[in-house]
């Protein structure tokens, strides 16, 4: 069974929010979609979903969804406990199975002290966890997280992830956004979109291994150079043609670099 | 004399110590990074820098005056929130942050924004919002610049740029305390300070920081053997093909996944180094 889109577009007025985007999934596998504002990642959460509906394409889903909006999802005049047990009676879970998932879910996340703190009161780290703890409480077949770790601190957002990988070794399927280009690592396939286009998309190794042109360091300054920018103390060269820029020297290129290309390339017709 | 200078600074609010004697400096031209996870002193430590909370105990100076003595046109600063006029444009934000400092507006075509200088700043993405607001809080060129989580929700080809004007002011003298969430970013950084807790747990480069740190790789990890790890207190994370292992030794992780594990070391990356710090 695969889970996801196959070339899907989302037009708003005159707008391409999404155009002919598409990417599939197993159970048990994750998926990064990795992009900056206004890439389409929360348009594309939406389609995949159904909430928003789509111009083109067609999108494949289970009957049990889990999904947490960019926003977390979490009612904030709520306790955690509350949180989760509405989320509960919205499914219809039986009161025992309930409680019990409820227990697991405060467990693994760690929120078992913070039960009768009010979502309003959590930090932003367990205000996520909280999020995706009350997307998963249905035990969806396919999990969709809308950014749940921006904004979040480096050690919350380790624990955000060691929480997904989790929900999904339970044979789930997880889709999440970041725009976060080293989290793109995390996931048995990436998903690079910028301005509602595909920038790149296979497993992180194919979406390295099959960048065009290559990847150059120097130490000279290339200000102005529209294939270029800069990276810690050195730049990035950016080369199609198999020529070698300058002093110059070649150096493996990373998912940043990828994203970075792909984006350039998008941006000014390359 | 440093051009930011923090000496043994404390900050308590009522039985917390938000910062806890906390010392690190900035030269001109230095770009020095504040690492930490949220509620680590990052934001109280630059506002002290600003002059808009007390120390408690401990010394800031700017320039060589004390942080809340300074003059504010020495100092640019941009809050995570940026500080823009939604409704005006980004000529006009720019004009009446030039006028309140007396100087003149920035050229905007020498800063790649000529074309969107009409646009309401509500109508733009959030790079260029955010390259407006570094924009306007250097338009006085001042000696110190103090951003707070400039490239937050930014793509990667946006932040490049980003930290290109960075540098750019940094090259031109200007002292640059940063706060980011992107580990990787530290890179960009000519030295690092992480904070856990109040209290600064490192101090140096990012090489200095990533020199001898290993982490323990494994092919593939159950459910159940990752609890195995989380429970001898290692954290496993996916990364690509494999699992790492940060905060487990290789007899460890033998002892807790057995000998067929398939384990090697390697070297740490800089987010897994920051994580054994600061949890």
């Amino acid at each position: 069974m695969t889970w996801g889109l196959d070339r899907i577009s989302v037009d708003f007025g005159t707008t391409k929010a999404l155009d002919s985007v598409s990417l599939a999934l197993k159970p048990g596998e994750v998926a990064v979609v990795v992009g900056g504002d206004g890439a389409g990642k929360t348009t594309l959460c939406r389609s995949i979903v159904g909430l928003q509906p789509i111009s083109s394409g067609e999108v494949s889903r289970p009957d049990r969804v889990g999904y947490q909006p960019a926003s977390s999802g979490v009612w904030r005049d709520l306790t955690v406990m509350e949180n989760l047990r509405l989320v509960a009676g919205a499914y219809r879970l039986d009161s025992t199975h309930a409680s019990d998932r409820i227990a697991e879910l405060l467990e693994v996340t760690r929120l078992e002290e913070a039960s009768n703190r009010l979502g309003g009161a959590l930090s932003g780290g367990m205000r996520q966890k909280l999020g995706v703890a009350m997307a998963v409480l249905s035990e969806p077949s396919l999990l969709v997280l809308d950014e749940p770790t921006t904004g979040v601190d480096p050690v919350s957002r380790l624990e955000l992830w060691s929480f997904i990988m989790r929900s999904a070794s339970e044979n789930r399927a997880v889709i999440v956004t970041t725009t976060y280009v080293d989290e793109s690592r995390r996931g048995r396939e990436v998903l690079a979109l910028d301005a509602g286009r595909v920038l790149a998309v296979g497993t992180p190794e194919e979406v390295v291994n099959t960048m065009p042109g290559a990847i150059f360091e120097s130490s000279e300054p290339q200000h102005g150079s529209a294939r270029s920018w800069r990276r810690g103390s050195k730049w990035r060269i950016w080369v199609e043609d198999g020529s070698t820029p300058g002093e110059a020297v070649p150096t493996n290129p990373d998912m940043a670099d990828v994203v970075t290309v792909a984006a350039l390339r998008n941006e000014s017709g390359l | 004399m440093s051009a930011i200078q923090v000496v043994e600074a404390s900050k308590r609010f009522g039985s917390k110590l938000a910062v806890d004697q906390v010392s690190f400096d900035a030269a001109e031209g230095e770009i020095v990074g504040l690492l930490g996870a949220n509620g680590a002193g990052k934001t109280t430590a630059m506002k002290m820098l600003l002059g808009l909370e007390e120390p408690t105990d401990g010394q800031l100076t700017l320039l060589g005056q004390p942080a809340s003595d300074v003059d504010r046109r020495h100092l640019g600063y941009v809050p995570q929130g940026l500080g823009l006029y939604s409704e005006l444009t980004v000529r006009e934000n720019l004009q009446f942050v030039a006028s309140s400092y007396g100087v003149e507006v920035p050229d905007l075509s020498a800063a790649g924004l000529a074309e969107i200088a009409d646009l309401q700043i509500a109508a733009l993405s959030l790079g260029i919002r955010r390259r407006v607001a570094f924009l306007a809080a250097q338009c006085h060129q001042p000696d110190v610049l103090i951003l707070d989580e400039p490239t937050s929700g930014v793509g990667p080809l946006g932040r490049a740029r980003l930290w290109e004007t960075i540098h750019g002011a940094a090259d031109a003298g200007a002292a640059v305390l940063v706060s980011t969430h992107y580990m990787d970013e530290a890179e960009e950084c000519d030295r690092i300070v992480m904070l856990a807790d109040g209290r600064e747990v490192m101090s140096g480069t990012v090489d200095e920081a990533l020199e001898g740190v290993e982490v323990v790789t494994v092919g593939d990890l159950t459910a159940e053997m990752t609890s195995a790890v989380e429970s001898s207190g290692g954290t496993p994370l996916f990364s690509g093909e494999e699992w790492r292992i940060v905060g487990m030794s290789m007899e460890e992780v033998h002892r807790v996944l057995g000998k067929d594990a398939r384990a090697q070391r390697a070297p740490a990356n800089f987010e897994e180094i920051f994580i054994s710090i600061a949890r």
